[in-house]
C-alpha cells in the first residue's frame, strides 16, 4: 500500500510538473532480446531527439526473461525505469507494487484504454482483470499463429496426393484436425531432395514453452482456467472431458507432426526448423512474421499465414504480448512517463507497425490499409480477436510451472494419462491458490 | 622467520604501534589476525546458513514483500519429505552420479595407466586429453545438444554407423530412456580427464624401486597391478569419487543446457529442482528447507566418506 502511495505521489508530482520534464535523464527500458526489441531501439530514437533524454535498453533472451526480472523486480532493483513485462506479470506487478499504477497519469494525458483492442487492455494492462485499473500501456500485441510452406501447398503433385488421402484439397485447415492431417502428410516427405516434417510446435520445458502450445488446443477442445461462475473452482473445468481430448490431440499432433529431435522446443528453434526448410507448418507468435516474409528461403511469397484453427469447443488463440510500464523503484519516474505518453501517440503507434512491432492502437489496425499493408496483417486481426491469455495471478509462476511440469510429462515423456496429467494440474493448482489464500 | 628478518621487521616498525603491540598477549595478536578471517566467513558462510535454517521454518515468499512470514514449523519438510517428485528427482539425481562416478573412475584409471607409460607423444595426449575439462559446462552442453541433434548430430551418425540405425530414428536428449544417458555421456566426456590426473598424480607418486623389488620376487604384472598399483592408487582414486561427487550433487549448468531437465521430469536433478522452487516458484521458506535437507544429506555422507578415506591412508 505504501508503494502504491509513493508510486501515486510519484505520477501526482510528474502531473504538476507538467509533461515535459528540465532534466535530461537517461532511461533504461527493460524488455526480451527479440526482432521487435531492434525495432523499439529503432522507434525510440526519436523519443530522444524529442526529449532530450537518453535511452538505454537491457534485452534478455526470452528463456531467461522471466528469471532475469522477476528477479529484479522482487529485488526492488533499479535497473529498468521502463519494463515491457510479460502479460502475465501483471498481477504480480500490481499486488507487490513493483508497478506505478497509471490512471491518474492516462486522465490527464487523455489516454484512454477505449482507443486499444480491447483484448490487449485486458490482457496487458488491467489488474484485477475486468477492472478499469491500469498498470501498464498495451505496447505489443502479440497471439499464437500458424506460418506454412504456401510454395509447398500449391504443388499440384502434393495437392493431388493429398486429395486422395484425405478427400479434400490441400489448404489452410479449418480445424485442428485438419491440423494434424496436413502435418502427417507431410511428415518424413522428401521435397526437393531433403527430408522435411510435419509441424514445428512448442514443447520447451524450462520456462513456458509448452503450456504456451498446449493452450491452443485446449482452449478449442473447452478447456477453461476456472467456474465462469465461481473463481478459482477448477474442478470440473481444467480437467473437463473436452480438456482431456484437448491434451491428447497435442500429444497426437506431437507423436505425428514435428521433426525429430524437437523435445525442447520454443519461440527460436521453431523459427529455426521453419526458416531452414525443414517442416511445412509452424506454430509461433506472431512477432515472427516481419522476420519469414523477408527471409530469402521462406519469404517473399512462400509462406502463408492463418490462426489456430478451430476445435469442437471453439476457436481460440493463446495471447502474447505485453504492456509497458514504469517501475515504481525508479528514480526517473517522471521522463519514464513521458516516454509512455510519446509512445501512445498514434503517429508513433503507425511507425511502430511499419517498424515490425504489432501495435495495439485502434487507429492503427483499423485504418483501411491495415489488412492489406503487410501479408500477415489480416491474419493478426483475426487471431487478435480469438484470444485468452493464462493466469495472470501474482502467483503466476507457480502455476506455469506446474502446467509446465504436468503436460511436458505426459506430452514429451509419455508418462500416465491425459486425464491424470489434468487431474494432477487441477491439485496442484489447488494447493497454490490455498496457499496464496483465495480458495 | 629469520631472527634477522624479525629484527628489520621490529626496527620498522613505528614507536607508537610497537608500545601498543608490546602490550598484548600473543593470544590477542592471534585473534586480530584471524578476526577479519573469521569475519568473512561468519558473514559469508554460517550467517546465511543460519538465515536459510531459520527461513525454512516460515512461509516466506521473497516475491511477495508485502506480505508477513508466518512460522509453519516442520511444515516445509513434511511436504518434501512426502514429495514424490522429489523422490524422483533425488532416484534421478542418485543414477547420474553413480554412472558418471563409475564411468569416469574407470575411464580416467585407465586413461592415467596409459599415460604413466612412457611413450612417444605423451605429453602431447596428456593435453589432448584435458581439454574438455577446460570449457564451460555450458559450452560443453550447447554442442553436445548439437551432437546429439538426430538429424544432423555426430553422435546419432557414430552409433547409426555401427548398429545401422536411422540417426533420426531416434533422439538421445528427446526420450526418457535416453535422456538420462545423454547427460551422463557428456558429463563423462568433462570430467574424465579430471579423475585421469588425480589418478595420474596416484601412480606417479608410487616409486619405481617397489616395483623393482616385486619383480626381484617375480611378481607378475598382473599381481603387481592388484597388490601395489591398486592399494597405493586407492586414495588417490577416493580422493577423485569425493571431488566428482560432489561436484555432480550439485549439477546444474550442463544439465540445464543440454535438457532442461526434461523429457518430462526425467532429468531433473536435485540442484534443478531447488532452483526452479527457490526462484521461479519463489517458494523462499520451501526452498530453504529443500536446501537444508540436501546439505545435511551431502554432509553426512561426505564426512562418512571422509573417514573412510583416513582410514586408506593410515593402512
Amino acid at each position: 500500500m505504501k508503494k502504491q502511495f509513493m508510486a501515486t505521489v510519484a505520477t501526482g508530482a510528474f502531473l504538476a510538473a507538467g509533461a515535459t520534464s528540465a532534466q535530461a535523464e537517461d532511461l533504461t527500458l527493460c524488455w526480451a532480446a527479440w526482432d521487435p526489441a531492434n525495432a523499439l531501439v529503432e522507434l525510440s530514437k526519436d523519443f530522444e531527439e524529442k526529449s532530450g533524454h537518453k535511452m538505454s535498453f537491457e534485452f534478455v533472451p526470452w528463456p531467461n526473461f522471466a528469471d532475469r526480472m522477476l528477479n529484479e523486480l522482487n529485488s526492488g532493483g533499479q535497473l529498468c525505469d521502463l519494463m515491457i513485462g510479460d502479460s502475465q506479470w501483471i498481477g504480480g506487478g500490481a499486488e507487490s507494487g513493483h508497478y506505478v499504477k497509471l490512471n491518474d497519469f492516462f486522465d490527464a494525458e487523455d489516454i484512454t484504454m477505449d482507443d486499444f483492442i480491447p483484448a490487449t487492455v485486458t490482457g496487458y494492462s488491467e489488474w484485477p482483470k475486468g477492472t478499469p485499473n491500469y498498470w501498464a500501456l498495451p505496447a505489443f500485441g502479440d497471439v499464437v499463429g500458424w506460418t506454412y510452406r504456401k510454395d509447398w501447398f500449391e504443388r499440384p503433385e502434393l495437392q493431388a496426393e493429398f486429395k486422395e488421402k484425405y478427400g479434400r484439397d490441400l489448404g489452410v485447415p479449418a480445424t485442428l484436425a485438419e491440423l494434424k492431417d496436413i502435418a502427417e502428410f507431410f511428415e518424413g516427405r522428401d521435397i526437393d531432395g531433403n527430408t522435411v516434417y510435419g509441424a514445428a510446435i512448442y514443447t520447451e520445458r524450462g520456462s513456458e514453452g509448452i503450456t504456451m502450445g498446449v493452450t491452443n488446443a485446449l482452449y478449442n477442445y473447452g478447456f477453461l482456467y476456472e467456474n465462469p461462475e465461481k473463481p478459482y473452482e477448477m474442478e470440473g473445468f481444467v480437467n473437463s472431458p473436452g480438456a482431456v481430448e484437448g491434451l491428447e490431440f497435442y500429444k497426437a499432433l506431437y507423436d505425428v507432426g514435428p521433426p525429430p529431435g524437437s523435445s525442447n522446443w520454443y519461440m527460436g528453434e521453431n523459427i529455426d526448423a521453419y526458416k531452414s526448410g525443414q517442416v511445412a507448418l509452424q506454430m509461433n507468435f506472431a512477432f515472427i512474421w516481419p522476420g519469414v516474409e523477408a527471409d530469402p528461403n521462406v519469404g517473399g511469397g512462400k509462406s502463408g499465414y492463418f490462426p489456430n484453427p478451430a476445435g469442437p469447443a471453439g476457436q481460440f488463440a493463446q495471447l502474447g504480448g505485453q504492456g509497458i510500464s514504469v517501475v515504481a523503484y525508479s528514480s526517473k519516474q517522471d521522463a519514464a512517463l513521458e516516454y509512455i505518453k510519446w509512445f501512445a501517440q498514434p503517429e508513433i503507434q503507425a511507425r511502430w507497425w511499419e517498424l515490425g512491432g504489432y501495435s495495439a492502437l485502434k487507429a492503427v489496425v483499423e485504418d483501411p490499409g491495415f489488412a492489406s499493408s503487410q501479408p500477415y496483417a489480416q491474419t493478426f486481426l483475426d487471431s487478435m480477436a480469438i484470444v485468452k491469455d493464462f493466469w495472470a495471478e501474482p502467483a503466476y509462476a507457480d502455476l506455469l510451472l506446474a502446467m509446465q511440469e504436468k503436460i511436458h510429462d505426459y506430452v514429451i515423456a509419455g508418462n500416465g494419462t491425459a486425464q491424470e496429467a489434468l487431474d494432477g494440474l487441477v491439485e496442484e493448482w489447488t494447493v497454490i491458490f490455498e496457499d496464496e489464500g483465495k480458495l | 622467520m629469520t631472527d634477522a628478518s624479525m629484527d628489520k621487521i621490529a626496527r620498522a616498525t613505528p614507536a607508537p604501534m610497537a608500545r601498543r603491540i608490546r602490550g598484548l598477549s600473543d593470544r590477542t595478536i592471534a585473534w586480530i589476525f584471524v578476526a577479519p578471517s573469521i569475519f568473512l566467513l561468519l558473514a559469508v558462510n554460517i550467517f546465511p546458513l543460519i538465515w536459510t535454517i531459520r527461513l525454512s521454518f516460515t512461509d516466506y515468499r521473497v516475491n511477495r514483500p508485502n506480505r508477513e512470514a508466518e512460522w509453519v514449523g516442520l511444515e516445509n519438510y513434511q511436504r518434501i519429505l512426502s514429495d514424490s517428485g522429489i523422490w524422483s528427482t533425488m532416484q534421478a539425481t542418485a543414477h547420474f552420479l553413480i554412472w558418471t562416478i563409475v564411468l569416469q573412475v574407470l575411464i580416467g584409471f585407465a586413461l592415467a595407466y596409459l599415460i604413466n607409460m612412457k611413450f612417444r607423444g605423451n605429453d602431447l595426449w596428456t593435453t589432448i586429453i584435458v581439454l574438455p575439462m577446460m570449457l564451460s559446462p555450458a559450452v560443453v552442453g550447447n554442442f553436445w545438444t548439437f551432437l546429439y541433434q538426430p538429424q544432423i548430430g555426430l553422435f546419432n551418425y557414430v552409433i547409426a554407423f555401427f548398429t545401422g540405425a536411422d540417426p533420426a530414428s531416434f533422439s538421445m536428449i528427446g526420450d526418457v530412456n535416453l535422456a538420462p544417458w545423454a547427460i551422463i555421456i557428456a558429463d563423462t566426456w568433462m570430467w574424465t580427464p579430471f579423475v585421469m590426473l588425480i589418478c595420474l598424480a596416484g601412480l606417479r607418486s608410487i616409486p619405481d624401486s617397489i616395483y623393482e623389488a616385486a619383480e626381484c620376487d617375480r611378481a607378475s604384472k598382473w599381481r603387481q597391478f592388484w597388490t601395489l598399483t591398486i592399494p597405493m592408487a586407492l586414495p588417490f582414486l577416493m580422493l577423485a569419487v569425493l571431488f566428482r561427487g560432489i561436484e555432480n550433487f550439485k549439477m546444474f549448468d550442463l544439465v540445464v543446457q543440454l535438457t532442461g531437465g526434461g523429457p518430462g521430469n526425467t532429468t531433473t536433478l536435485t540442484s534443478i529442482d531447488l532452483k526452479r522452487e527457490a526462484f521461479e516458484r519463489w517458494r523462499t521458506g520451501y526452498s530453504s528447507a529443500y536446501a537444508v535437507i540436501l546439505f545435511v544429506t551431502v554432509f553426512g555422507l561426505a564426512s562418512i566418506y571422509v573417514k573412510a578415506l583416513t582410514k586408506v591412508k593410515e593402512r
